[in-house]
């Protein structure tokens, strides 16, 4: 599999804004529940310009994860459309889109989301080998290194503290060394030491690595160290 | 690929993957030593079917034998072994008529003559004829002659030493030719006794034995040249009764496979779909990270198909070690070494093998492709459905296509296949039907004890999942009692068809104003009055009207049928032992016939026909108006033609009758014929014995083979257990956090376990009982009475397989932390 630049149409490429790396535009998001229409999202605008790192706040049901998922090109939505590193990401089809993200996005989700047959090493090489990576290997171990778990390479998830299995997902999201990094409560399963070394993590390979940060949170105190906090409430952007 | 070895290591190391090998594992072990070992046996069995030959092939005719001919059979490269047969008066003490039969050193070429020192002692397999100046003499014989062993008697010109007791002789069988007791003696003694002159009726023997594809190129070059006089035989044409033998035990070493593989394709569908289960939040994780859906059905592809070629040989290794291990156990019980397995059944393992998994691990395979990559933020997107009922149906026709080629059967394929198929969707509706019915609100608030109550609740919740569980559990069940009780009731009805009460003696030539003198001889020696059957020996000149000869036929055994004379019977009930397969019984007064079908089939007779008969100078006709079906193993006497009482009576007629005769009462037998010199009295209780010996080892044979079906049968309710293992874990740990005690949680189980145990134990009962009649009745043609074990018993291993697992997953579920648990399963 080749996921080099070349293999992904170039033709969804707009140059609108050099220096953005995600731009929504009237998102809306509109779901069936029996016989009426649920609006999760409503007309969002949002642009992310490169570097930055910006939270999504909101009570619960607020439509921010179901806005990450739609920025990620996991969900689609019923109106508007999402560019990411200039693309057009509804224009694409899913493998399309996935390529992209191959090469593009490192997520980190609030349940981890490693693969339990999977060791510490082995989940941080997947998205390399998937990628076909020869290096997956080296690089897996460098990054482990970087979170600290240098030691624990050939542990099992299973084996793994909750902060340890965190820290290993950050791992994942760094090795390919994204432009965008989505972070969907990232800490919500953690407790408060492991979380404040996860988060402390979060952010110094986002700035050494110069990633943009999408984070999702309702840690109102986590999101105030981000450059810029977007408020949901019923769908819409509040503040 | 090389991503998927590594795939594949890693899911290996986890044990994602162990239930599922095991399962193509003992799969393809399971069919490969059926298959290798059924080989085997099919191979040793024609072998030695052909032991009641006496050869491979044998030609008779009589007159000698050209020399051109037995230097053809020289030329084909196979033995080569001589008799002549004749019947002389023999004198000892006493004289009586003899069957003599000079053979040559080397005879028999298949199975072996079994020869004693005296009448009733040990008997010991020979290693050649008799030898020059010697002559071994049946049992009766050595009575009749008053010559015991060591005496001399006198033959023809010459005198003999009668150096043993002939046991059993492999070629004498229950044909109505072998009237006079046998005398053997050597072929080169012949010319001596002066006996074989110009217009003696003498048979000439040929015997010729090797391998098959010499045995039947020389059937072939030998055959267009024979003339009036002359025939070949070999094991089809020969003996239709061992024949008939050998056909039942291919039909149950067949469907033995056919139920393994379907068994095992079972195993593999809930195999695969567990592994599925467990990987569906890797692939929305692999999604997310950009894998594209045909590279994750590449790897997964990939990953199984190491797998399954990894399996088919471990599969295909154990088999052959397995089948070894067969051969040796009942190699006391074969008796006879068997042939070396040929390659074709390892291809036909792998074949099936390869099918199995990707017919029924690819559907489920082809839904991790379509995870929705938004799974990794909402679980509740599942797993995507639909679209694979057309992969599943792909699968089980290429399978069952392959399983009716390895059964070499298309009807018992068919009703195979089409029998589990037929019974997982029934099973699958009932358990569904009966669960919900079960556990209707209504039902469920009976129910005093709250543990009991939950657990009922918890069987209407998961209704669906559940009753594939049940459907499955079910088939399983069903397979094992087939397996055990079915196939105990099947052996014993076939055993019984073939009863040790089988006649082994038949009277011919019974003249019609001896009939009642002999049924009141029989009543006086209080021995039950056998059925006499009359006889009319005649020859079939018309069909329709138009003459027919031998040149009307181009297949040697019709040839043979239309030159020889029919032994016609007329009756006006049907015999017990015939069964009408078409048209109607006639009434006695009609100008009917009633005809075997085989024989039917062969002639190109049919419903309506008219046959014209010659007996002796006068001529009769008749229609035909049913056919009927024999048990030729029943070795009872049969007719191909049978007319109504009407068409024959009249013509010059003599009856026959086959009878069995307890050895106490031998003496009534010898009073018999003093006071009815004409009467020709056969003894068959050596053929009997013959024929029973080969269905009871061919018996033996499949039941070893059945084991293996039965594996298969106990890995798919494994597999159906482990299916919900996960879920329930799930389950009995919130329930924990929710503060359930232990014995709320193992009751909870207890009583959704022992309610599926009892419909599936029900199911499968209903569904071996029903496959069970069909078999009997379509494929095997025996009576199954219904069986009273069968029905307590599948209940009861359904409640006691549930019950046993119900204990051992609650120990599980328990021994792990509701918090560990939990959190595995986020």
């Amino acid at each position: 599999m080749d996921f080099s630049a070349a293999a992904v149409p170039g033709n969804h490429r707009t140059m609108k804004n050099n220096n953005s790396v995600l731009s929504a535009r009237g998102i809306g998001k509109t779901v069936k529940s029996g016989a009426n229409d649920l609006v999760i999202l409503r007309e969002i605008d949002l642009a992310v310009t490169r570097g930055e790192a910006v939270a999504v706040v909101g009570a619960s049901g607020s439509g921010k994860s179901t806005l990450l998922a739609i920025l990620a090109g996991l969900d689609t939505p019923s109106r508007g459309n999402v560019e990411l590193d200039g693309q057009d990401l509804f224009v694409m089809d899913e493998d399309q889109r996935a390529r992209l993200r191959a090469m593009s996005v490192g997520f980190v989700f609030q349940s981890f989301q490693l693969l339990p047959a999977l060791t510490a090493l082995e989940n941080v090489m997947l998205p390399l080998e998937l990628a076909n990576d020869d290096e997956a290997d080296a690089k897996a171990k460098e990054v482990l290194e970087r979170v600290g778990l240098g030691e624990r390479l050939h542990h099992y998830p299973k084996h793994l503290s909750g902060g340890e299995q965190q820290r290993v997902a950050l791992a994942r999201a760094f090795v390919v060394r994204p432009k965008l990094l989505l972070a969907d409560e990232p800490t919500g399963s953690l407790d408060a030491d492991s979380g404040a070394e996860v988060i402390r993590l979060l952010f110094e390979m986002n700035r050494e690595y110069g990633t943009t940060l999408v984070m999702v949170t309702h840690d109102e105190s986590l999101a105030a160290r981000c450059g810029r906090i977007v408020r949901l409430a019923a769908g819409r952007i509040v503040a | 690929m090389r991503q998927s070895w590594k795939m594949l290591l890693r899911d290996w190391r986890a044990g994602e993957l162990r239930v599922l090998a095991l399962a193509l594992t003992v799969a393809v072990a399971a069919i490969t030593s059926v298959a290798f070992f059924a080989d085997r046996v099919g191979q040793g069995l024609a072998r030695d079917a052909h032991q009641l030959l006496g050869a491979d092939l044998v030609m008779v005719a009589d007159q000698p034998w050209p020399r051109e001919v037995a230097a053809q059979i020289e030329r084909a490269g196979v033995q080569r072994a001589e008799a002549i047969n004749f019947i002389s008066m023999a004198s000892g003490k006493e004289s009586s008529l003899s069957g003599v039969k000079g053979v040559s050193e080397n005879y028999p070429l298949r199975g072996r003559l079994r020869i004693a020192r005296a009448p009733g002692a040990p008997d010991a397999p020979a290693e050649r004829g008799p030898a020059p100046g010697t002559v071994w003499l049946e049992e009766r014989l050595v009575t009749a002659l008053g010559a015991p062993v060591g005496s001399r008697i006198k033959l023809g010109r010459a005198e003999f030493e009668v150096a043993a007791v002939i046991t059993l002789e492999p070629e004498r069988s229950a044909s109505f030719f072998n009237i006079a007791p046998r005398l053997l003696m050597n072929l080169a003694d012949v010319p001596s006794t002066a006996l074989v002159q110009t217009g003696s009726r003498v048979w000439y023997y040929l015997y010729a034995a090797g391998p098959a594809e010499r045995i039947r190129s020389l059937e072939e070059s030998v055959r267009p040249k024979l003339g009036r006089g002359q025939r070949v035989e070999n094991l089809e044409t020969g003996r239709p009764e061992i024949r008939s033998a050998v056909d039942r035990a291919q039909r149950f070493l067949g469907l033995t496979a056919l139920l393994a593989a379907i068994l095992a394709g079972v195993a593999v569908a809930l195999g695969a779909r567990r592994f599925v289960e467990r990987h569906l939040d890797g692939c929305a994780v692999m999604r997310c990270f950009g894998a594209t859906q045909s590279q994750l059905l590449r790897l997964h592809a990939a990953e199984f198909l190491i797998l399954g070629l990894a399996a088919c040989a471990a599969g295909c290794a154990v088999g052959f070690v397995a089948q070894e291990a067969i051969a040796a156990t009942v190699a006391e019980v074969v008796q006879t070494e068997l042939p070396p397995p040929r390659a074709l059944p390892a291809v036909q393992g792998f074949l099936v093998g390869l099918v199995l998994l990707l017919g029924f691990a690819l559907p489920p395979l082809v839904q991790l492709k379509n995870v929705p990559a938004v799974r990794v933020m909402r679980r509740e997107s599942g797993a995507p459905k639909g679209g694979t009922i057309v992969a599943y149906a792909a699968g089980l026709i290429s399978l069952s296509a392959l399983l009716v080629w390895q059964a070499g059967d298309l009807q018992l394929g068919l009703i195979v296949v089409g029998g589990f198929a037929a019974a997982v969707a029934v099973f699958f509706v009932l358990a569904w039907g009966i669960l919900r019915l079960a556990t209707h609100r209504r039902v469920v608030s009976l129910v005093a004890n709250s543990t009991l109550r939950y657990g009922l609740a918890n069987l209407r919740r998961h209704a669906r999942g559940n009753a594939v569980q049940v459907a499955s559990l079910a088939l399983g069940l069903t397979a094992v009692l087939l397996l055990t009780f079915t196939r105990n009731d099947l052996v014993e009805a076939w055993r019984r068809s073939a009863p040790p009460d089988a006649p082994n003696r038949f009277l011919i030539g019974v003249q019609p104003e001896q009939l009642e003198p002999l049924q009141a001889f029989f009543a006086a020696h209080k021995v039950a009055v056998p059925d006499l059957y009359p006889m009319v020996r005649g020859r079939l000149v018309a069909v329709n009207g138009a003459p027919v000869s031998e040149a009307d036929y181009s297949e040697e055994r019709a040839k043979r049928l239309v030159e020889r004379e029919f032994n016609l019977s007329y009756m006006s009930e049907l015999p017990g032992h015939n069964q009408v397969t078409a048209g109607a019984w006639f009434s006695p007064t009609e100008r009917a016939l009633s005809v075997e079908q085989g024989i039917a089939n062969r002639l190109g007779w049919k419903l309506g026909d008219e046959l014209t008969f010659a007996v002796g100078s006068e001529r009769f006709s008749a229609r035909i108006t049913s056919l009927r079906k024999l048990r030729w193993d029943s070795m009872k006497v049969n007719f191909f033609v049978v007319t109504a009482p009407a068409v024959l009576e009249g013509f010059p007629v003599s009856f026959i009758s086959a009878f069995r005769l307890e050895p106490e009462a031998q003496p009534v037998i010898t009073e018999l014929a003093e006071r009815f010199p004409n009467i020709t009295v056969i003894d068959a209780a050596a053929a009997v014995r013959q024929a029973q010996g080969v269905i009871d080892q061919l018996i033996s044979a499949v039941q070893f083979v059945f084991l293996f079906a039965l594996a298969a049968g106990l890995l798919v309710l494994y597999s159906a257990l482990v299916a919900t293992e996960d879920e329930r874990r799930r389950e009995a740990a919130v329930m924990r956090v929710y503060g359930a005690s232990r014995a709320q949680v193992t009751g909870t189980q207890r009583a959704e376990f022992l309610a599926m145990g009892a419909v599936a134990g029900l199911l499968a009962t209903i569904g071996a009982a029903v496959i069970g009649q069909l078999l009997a009745r379509r494929v095997f043609e025996l009576d199954l009475p219904p069986s009273a074990a069968l029905w307590i018993a599948g209940p009861l291993a359904g409640l006691a397989l549930l019950s046993l697992n119900a204990w051992l997953s609650s120990r599980k579920v328990l021994r792990a932390s509701p918090a560990l648990t939990l959190r595995d399963s986020v």
